[in-house]
């Protein structure tokens, strides 16, 4: 099968217009059950590019307190990974917003991964994000994946040594996800210090048909146009989005603060991280 | 009697931990940030530690502040109550700060030092493990930070003193149920965030690799002093070991060195409230393929021991495999039968048991009661009782239609 056409569709679209991909955040449930298709749709009109759907854990490690409190909500509604690919289905019927599973390992672990990737594959989910799956475990998953059609995303760090980066990209599709900074998923007041350096340093890593998204923190429109101007294809906003979903935003407010972020997205000031002719 | 415990061949030389992995179980299930750090432990652990002087250091702090070796004690009254095998404890409880944390606490401080990590963390379940680590990082100069579940602060509050009287700063962890499981979640979302200068010192054979290898390789002395004690002593292996388990440090620090050893049995002894390798299933938690209590979603469930350190819903990968090839018998006792087992041991013995060893007591006394009196039975005595006497007391006094069966 061939990988994730509406996901390198979107990224070229977004490309020949100028800008970089806004991925969006949401958590499967929230702000509840029944309301979550009208917030992506809520993001979708400001403008998000791709939809990261969040799949709940009891024990998210890698989430700061915002997303916690999401994850926690989302269980006690009983949602699962059936959720969010019913919810998946749902959208199709009238949107093309590609869609990234992001999820602990062990829900996939114990549905099998053959079967999740198939099951996302016939919902219509173009991407699998898993959190704890480093590559070394990830040898039957890529090749899952793979079989299904599945974009692989995994995770570039600050910590992450040149030859390891590399080697995460031989397993990776889709796009490579820069984790700007260390610590748990949130919000920053400022782009960190560490984000500049790591784009500057992994860029030239990347081979030319995996992209580059940047995310952890990020919550604002200055932020985003700070990390465009270095140069990447995708930026992520997660914790912003869920927090002011978790406070209660009306849609059409939460559609005027994406396309806020959307405005970010611009290329004005610097050139495309490559060029497509 | 015979000893009815199974009998499986010994481990499989292959199946020895290869690339992070016993056999199936183990690995490195982590957010991409820790790998590097992993790496580096390992690859520090392994230069550092077979260094003489990091040997003969250990070996000193061991003896000289830790009270080592632990007397290998015959328990002649709790004997004849049973009527049949010998019983022998292993007075892990003897232990500087009362419990056999400290042998790992100190081999993993040493090692932070070594590596120049002045900062250390740690998770605790009865706060035994947070004691040890304040201990060890007081006497090693390093600065100790300690998550615990409210809940197990609350039922465990002399060693929350203990911990802040050694110097250590202790962060209650407000999240999930508030023990253990979510003390390790808060621990290891601490290290994302400060991955460059802090060292995680896990208190359990639990955790990513290397870590369920570390731990038990600096709690093998518990082991390899039963072995050395009761040859000298009786020019003879026990006939079976028993140890609780909660993620199993102190169960894999007494059964490792026998692991060959085919005629030696193994006793493992599990809260009923929280017992991975009896009712749990294969899945991945906290960084290791293991047993696991989980719903058919793979969701961790709560557990529920009277003993904090044992509250734990998976279990240390290698003693997943020992599991799966039939090394050892596991067994879950309830609250009940282990408040039976402090009361044996405080009573014959005048020892009181951490209420995690008691599990182990239960189990033990029970086994040795259908063994034959030439044979050996030795039980792992992991830590002393006085953080429990608030639990115990109130256990008492509580209606029976409310306590935990």
């Amino acid at each position: 099968m061939i990988l994730s056409q509406r996901l390198n569709k979107r990224f070229e679209e977004v490309q020949s217009r100028g800008e970089v991909a806004l991925i969006g955040y949401i958590m499967t449930g929230e702000p509840q059950l029944e309301r979550t298709l009208e917030y992506i749709r809520a993001m979708e009109a400001g403008g998000i590019d791709m939809l990261e759907l969040g799949v709940p854990f009891t024990d998210p490690i890698a989430d700061g307190p915002i997303l916690q409190a999401a994850h926690a909500r989302a269980l006690r509604q009983g949602v699962t990974i059936q959720t969010a690919l019913q919810l998946v289905r749902e959208l199709r019927k009238s949107s093309e917003l590609p869609v990234l599973l992001m999820t602990y390992y062990n829900p996939v672990f114990k549905l099998g991964e053959e079967s999740f990737a198939r099951r996302c594959s016939e919902a219509g989910v173009d991407g699998v994000i898993i959190l704890d799956l480093p590559i070394e475990e990830a040898q039957s998953w890529v090749n899952q994946a793979r079989k299904y059609g599945l974009a692989r995303v995994f995770f570039a760090t600050p910590e992450t040594p040149a030859e390891r980066v590399t080697k995460i990209c031989e397993y990776s599709s889709g796009f490579l996800y820069l984790v700007s900074r260390y610590g748990t998923t949130g919000i920053s007041e400022t782009l960190a210090p560490t984000a500049r350096p790591l784009i500057e340093r992994v860029k030239p890593l990347v081979p030319s048909d995996l992209r580059i998204a940047v995310g952890l923190g990020l919550s604002t429109r200055a932020q985003i146009e700070s990390v465009v101007q270095l140069g990447v294809d995708g930026v992520i906003v997660g914790s912003a989005l869920a927090a002011r979903i978790a406070e209660g935003i009306a849609p059409q407010a939460l559609t005027d603060y994406v396309r806020e972020l959307k405005l970010g997205t611009r290329l004005s000031l610097t050139e495309p991280r490559r060029s497509e002719s | 009697m015979a000893v009815k415990v199974q009998r499986p061949g010994a481990m499989k030389v292959g199946e020895l931990p290869q690339e992070g992995h016993f056999g199936e179980f183990g690995g490195q299930f982590v957010p991409e940030i820790l790998i590097p750090a992993l790496k580096e432990l390992e690859r520090a652990y392994r230069e550092i530690s077979v260094r003489f002087d990091f040997q003969s250091e250990l070996k000193a702090l061991r003896a000289d502040y830790g009270g080592r070796p632990t007397p290998l004690y015959f328990a002649k009254r709790l004997t004849e109550y049973a009527g049949g095998a010998r019983i022998f404890l292993k007075r892990e409880d003897l232990v500087h700060g009362g419990a056999h944390a400290l042998n790992n606490a100190l081999g993993q401080a040493l090692l932070a030092r070594a590596m120049g990590k002045q900062r250390v963390i740690a998770e605790t379940g009865s706060g035994a493990h947070g004691v040890a680590v304040a201990m060890a990082c007081a006497v090693l100069g390093l600065h100790a930070e300690i998550y615990m579940g409210a809940c197990d602060i609350e039922r465990q509050q002399m060693n929350v003193q203990r911990m802040k009287l050694l110097g250590a700063t202790v962060h209650p962890v407000t999240s999930g149920s508030q023990t253990l499981k979510d003390a390790i979640d808060e621990a290891l979302r601490d290290w994302v965030t400060n991955v460059p200068t802090t060292y995680y010192l896990m208190g359990s054979v639990v955790g990513p690799h290397p870590y369920p290898m570390i731990v038990r390789d600096f709690q093998r002395v518990i082991g390899d002093e039963i072995k050395g004690q009761l040859l000298r002593r009786e020019q003879r292996l026990p006939d079976l070991l028993v140890a609780c388990i909660g993620g199993g440090s102190n169960a894999m620090g007494t059964f490792f060195p026998f692991v060959t050893d085919e005629k030696v049995h193994f006793l493992g002894v599990e809260p009923a409230g929280a017992a991975a390798l009896c009712h749990g299933s294969v899945g991945v938690f906290h960084g290791a393929k293991t047993f696991v209590l989980q719903d058919e979603h793979g969701y961790i469930h709560k557990t529920n021991s009277i003993a904090a350190g044992l509250d734990y819903p998976a279990v240390g990968p290698e003693l997943a495999l020992y599991k799966k090839l039939g090394r050892g018998e596991y067994i879950a006792v309830s609250d009940r039968e282990a408040l039976e087992g402090f009361r044996l041991l405080a009573r014959f013995e005048g020892i009181l048991p951490a209420l995690e060893a008691a599990h182990a007591l239960s189990a033990g006394v029970q086994r040795a009661q259908r063994m034959k009196r030439d044979q050996i039975v030795v039980i792992t005595l992991s830590g002393q009782g006085d953080k429990d006497l608030d639990t115990v007391v109130r256990y008492d006094t509580q209606p029976a239609s409310e306590q935990t069966l």
